[in-house]
């Protein structure tokens, strides 16, 4: 990466940067080294220098927010009331809630049948077989009805969160102040933590489903913002003027004209909807949703690895389900049929849908296992494989390696690393953030991450924040080792490429607290299973780029090494790798976003950071605090984001990538 | 063909694209040029035209690439807002209309094909030539109706459920045409209609809009790169060169006195006796015409040919199709057209 400091834009005047690098960097390391004699308030913010931030949101939440303008009330009404209302109705169907309009629940064998036509609709037999076969699989093991708890908040929330985008992305297309407005709006909201959209869900719309469908609905409104915005914009002008030659008015333009030549944006959008509330929703366990989530959450506090795996593996297959249904849908175009072909036949896939539905419907009243998979039918082999799973890690050479490989990561790896980072003093560690930044990114970033950093300091939450950045940057180096080889040795071949790729996007649409449960069933409930847990989440997204960059390598520039008699070790470190570092960097970044993400989730196994905390207040109603947390990780996550990007951007410019 | 009141009467039009356009052509010193303006950051489009289209003309525009000539087009249907000067369709000036008054006069008056096609790509073929009669609130049935009849007339029955996707690009183009055909308008803005089509369909097509014009009286101004496409079709010829229009005539006057060198070396290449027509030839008689056989007025020079090489008069007599006398050629006039100059 040495020559990565020399791009650095030399046009500013004065000194050169790197110069002022090293500047600052040596700076902070004399603050470091001088630790012990310097002055209490250079080493941390003394407790009166912080400002009570979260007390003043609380203020400002209680009485402004509640008390005078009532926000709450409208809030609350629109929770008990249309809300509500979605929520049991589709509770009614699907789990069989006592709510209007009772008639549910539906027989599972319906729901698998509908899903079935609907998969072989989309993409033939195989996918048919995916989308029975979930169902099938759900009802056989017994979670039909935690299975049903959840899709039947995502029913609501997803439609909810598709009609707000939407609405938002035309008006962020249509109104340029208003695209200015939201699009830094939208761009904190990705980074901010899930958990600090669940709070104020809970505070303004009570504990329960509403809370977690609107935390849910909220959590995936911002891609369907930007998907149609893009998508509208990308509409060919020349479509535009013969809509408007034809005199459509504004609305039959929006309609019949921009919505409609927008489709595979938009469904782009819904799919990453789909997803998004597929993860959000497993997640509001947390503020006590019942449902897989929360399931899975019990089961692995109990240790019951056995069922947590099969809850797991639900999981995973409504996540690839939902996730191959939609892609499905974004580039199936309709087909034309031959003119005169009969209703039947133009809608075969609905009747086909209808008649399934009816004719398990009908068969579920006498056939009782069609209908509902009792606890003592179910196939279920929790117990079976708890004991399997316990015998397996009771193995002595198992035991042994799990445990060496705990005692070295622990006492030689990250303890000595989080207590370095935490031994360096405030100013010290702000120099360095701001110092990589400005390496990296530029002028721009820099500037940011001071800002940033130096809101993190004082907002009390220095040494919290601190683990937090810790348990990220161990976690996104120790995936370094096992991703960008990987990666490397799998674009080597076509076959291997498009299987690991295949196996990176599959993997991406799990929601990301399955992650938690191989490191957990390796290393129990520890320190070294929360970074475990995010380098298996962040390993991902690292393999991914690394295969893309290196693949998207222009032909002739590998040919040109190739001519000069290159070995592939030479070729791979002096012409790939460094034209696929842009790329890779933006892999890293994700990474490190995933990381941040995952931190926060992987808390409740028992850390020491900003998760922790964050945990604690959902129990209570510290919004003002809630917030203050959130922002932290926000902030912290963001700099990087604002310095890797920046890097990436001005380096693929550079090398004529873009 | 066309009679005196204009459709179309377009006057100091400008339109200049850039970061303010209003204000930076109010602030320009006058007679600027194209270069000159694209070095204070606009481009000119349309650069002060001033044309008149009369009722039922067929005008055709030629240009280079870049141009301005459907930008031009596009002034005209209001498609873009012009930066300065008027445009008058029917007497009202189109710059004046609300948004109601442009979408009714779009509705009623105007049909375009475009450039590109823009077919709407989630609708099949009877639904894209469907789409303006939709828009304008015609109930379902009467719609699909006419538009099967166009789709029959472009040729393109059996693949009515086709999706434009399905359809190669002169196919693809039919449906453009069929599309601004079904609300029959009496303006007609055709943008290189029949540029993806093969020479046979492609004949066909002008027959079509010939017959549509001299039957209904329909105005066209056509845009295309063809020369022998714009001679079979054109009552007259505007040349355009950087947004401005260089000369807007008949096209015998075109290649007989180009206006500017630009217009002349457009021409240079374009065999001149297909072109000019006896009548254009034809001086006022003075005095006693002369004696024999008259030429016909509607005849181009090279379909004379034979007979002016063989005939011996200096004078040969023009007659229009009645066979009333309009006037005189001079022979050696006309031979220049036909062989060149002697320089
Ligand atoms: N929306 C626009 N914004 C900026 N410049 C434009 C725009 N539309 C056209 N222009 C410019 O105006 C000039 C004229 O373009 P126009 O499309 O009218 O050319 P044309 O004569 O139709 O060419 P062609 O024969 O290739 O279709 C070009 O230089 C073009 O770049
Ligand atoms: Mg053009």
């Amino acid at each position: 990466m040495a020559d990565i400091a020399t791009k650095i834009d030399t046009d500013t005047p004065g000194l050169p940067p790197m110069r002022i690098v090293q500047l600052m960097v040596g700076l902070a390391l004399v603050l470091t080294l001088a630790r012990p004699v310097l002055p209490d308030f250079l080493v941390r913010l003394p407790e009166s220098w912080i400002p009570p931030l979260a007390d003043w949101l609380d203020y400002f939440f209680n009485v402004i927010v509640i008390e005078t303008l009532r926000i709450n009330e409208l809030t609350r009404w629109f929770a008990e009331g249309p809300l509500d209302f979605m929520l049991g109705f589709t509770a009614n169907l699907l789990e069989g809630k006592h709510r209007w309009p009772f008639v549910g629940p539906l027989p599972w064998s319906c729901v698998a049948a509908v899903a079935a036509v609907i998969g072989y609709y989309l993409g033939g037999w195989r996918f048919a077989l995916l989308g029975g076969g979930t169902f099938v699989w759900t009802a056989m093991v017994g979670q039909w009805k935690i299975a049903m708890q959840t899709l039947s908040v995502l029913a609501v929330a997803a439609p909810l969160a598709f009609f707000i985008g939407l609405l938002m992305g035309i008006a962020a297309w249509k109104w340029n102040w208003f695209d200015r407005a939201v699009k830094p709006f939208l761009a904190i909201l990705q980074t901010i933590p899930f958990f600090t959209y669940l709070l104020p869900a809970v505070i303004f719309f009570k504990v329960g489903p509403t809370a977690g469908a609107i935390a849910t609905t909220i959590y995936a409104i911002p891609p369907m913002v930007l998907m149609t915005a893009l998508g509208l914009k990308k509409v060919s002008p020349e479509i535009v003027e013969a809509g408007k030659m034809s005199g459509s008015t504004r609305w039959q333009m929006l309609t019949k004209v921009y919505i409609p030549s927008a489709r595979t944006e938009i469904l782009v959008g819904v799919n990453q909807v789909i997803m998004l509330c597929l993860a959000m929703v497993v997640l509001t366990a947390f503020i006590g949703m019942p449902g897989l989530g929360g399931k899975l959450l019990a089961m692995m506090n109990s240790f019951k690895l056995g069922r947590s795996f099969e809850i797991g593996v639900t999981i995973v297959l409504v996540a690839v389900m939902l996730d191959r249904f939609s892609k499905a849908w974004v580039v199936k175009l309709p087909e034309h049929h031959e003119r005169g072909t009969s209703w039947f036949v133009r809608h075969k896939y609905l009747v086909a849908a209808v008649v399934g539905f009816v004719a398990f419907l009908l068969i579920a009243q006498f056939v009782e296992i069609l209908d509902k998979v009792g606890r003592r039918q179910s196939l279920s082999m929790g117990k079976e494989m708890d004991a399997l799973i316990k015998g397996f890690l009771a193995i002595d050479a198992v035991q042994a390696i799990t445990g060496w490989m705990r005692y070295f990561l622990n006492v030689w790896v990250l303890i000595p690393f989080r207590n370095a980072l935490l031994y360096i003093p405030t100013p010290a560690f702000i120099l360095l953030v701001v110092s990589f930044a400005y390496w990296l990114g530029g002028k721009r970033p820099a500037i940011f991450a001071a800002t940033f950093f130096t809101i993190v300091a004082f907002s009390g939450w220095w040494d919290r924040s601190v683990i937090t950045l810790y348990s990220v940057i161990s976690a996104v180096i120790l995936s370094m080792f096992i991703g960008i080889p990987l990666g490397i040795f799998a674009s080597r071949s076509e076959k291997w490429s498009t299987r690991i790729l295949l196996l990176c996007d599959t993997a991406q649409t799990f929601p990301s607290f399955i992650y938690l449960l191989p490191a957990i069933m390796l290393f129990g409930v520890s320190d070294v299973t929360v970074v475990l847990s995010i380098v298996i989440f962040t390993t991902v997204p690292l393999t991914r780029y690394t295969i893309e960059g290196l693949r998207n390598v222009p032909g002739e520039m590998t040919e040109a090494a190739d001519m000069s008699g290159a070995t592939k070790r030479q070729k791979l470190l002096s012409v790939q790798l460094p034209l696929a570092l842009p790329t890779m960097a933006v892999g890293f970044n994700q990474a490190i976003m995933f990381a941040f993400f995952m931190v926060i989730i992987a808390a409740f196994i028992g850390t020491q950071d900003l998760g922790q905390e964050l945990q604690r207040t959902l129990a209570g109603t510290d919004l003002g605090k809630n917030f203050v947390l959130g922002m932290n990780v926000a902030l912290m996550a963001l700099t990087f984001d604002l310095t890797i990007m920046n890097w990436a951007q001005k380096r693929k410019k550079a090398l004529g990538l873009s | 063909m066309s009679d005196s009141t204009p459709v179309i009467s377009c006057k100091n039009v400008w339109k200049l694209f850039g970061p303010n356009p209003k204000q930076y052509l109010a602030d320009m010193a006058p007679g600027r040029s194209f270069d000159e303006i694209r070095a204070d950051g606009y481009i000119a489009g349309v650069k002060d035209v001033s044309v008149e289209v009369g009722r039922g003309e067929m005008l055709v525009i030629m240009g280079l690439s870049g141009s301005g000539k459907s930008t031009l087009v596009r002034c005209f249907s209001r498609l873009h807002d012009i930066t300065g000067g008027t445009i008058e369709v029917d007497g009202q000036d189109i710059g004046e209309l609300d948004e109601n008054g442009l979408i009714e006069m779009r509705r009623n008056k105007m049909g375009m094909v475009f450039q590109s096609f823009g077919l709407l790509p989630h609708r099949t073929v009877l639904d894209n030539v469907a789409f303006p009669l939709e828009m304008r609130g015609q109930d379902r049935h009467d719609r699909r109706e006419r538009a099967l009849e166009v789709i029959k007339l472009v040729g393109l029955e059996g693949r009515e459920e086709y999706f434009p996707r399905e359809l190669s690009g002169g196919q693809q183009q039919r449906v453009g045409i069929a599309r601004s055909l079904a609300i029959e308008p009496d303006i007609w803005f055709l943008d290189e209609p029949f540029s993806a089509l093969d020479p046979l369909i492609r004949r066909e097509m002008q027959d079509e809009f010939l017959r549509l014009q001299e039957m209904l009286g329909k105005t066209i101004v056509f845009i295309t790169h063809d020369f022998d496409e714009a001679l079979r079709l054109a009552d007259r010829i505007a040349i355009m060169k950087d947004g401005a229009v260089e000369q807007c005539d008949t096209p015998d006057q075109i290649v007989l006195n180009p206006q500017t060198p630009y217009v002349e070396k457009f021409t240079e290449e374009i065999e001149k006796s297909r072109v000019v027509h006896a009548r254009v030839l034809a001086n006022p008689v003075n005095g006693t015409a002369p004696e024999g056989e008259p030429v016909r007025a509607g005849h181009t020079i090279l379909q004379l040919a034979r007979q002016l090489v063989n005939d011996a008069r200096e004078e040969l007599p023009v007659a229009n199709k009645k066979g009333e006398l309009i006037g005189v050629m001079n022979r050696q006039e006309a031979l220049d057209v036909l062989l060149g100059k002697d320089t």
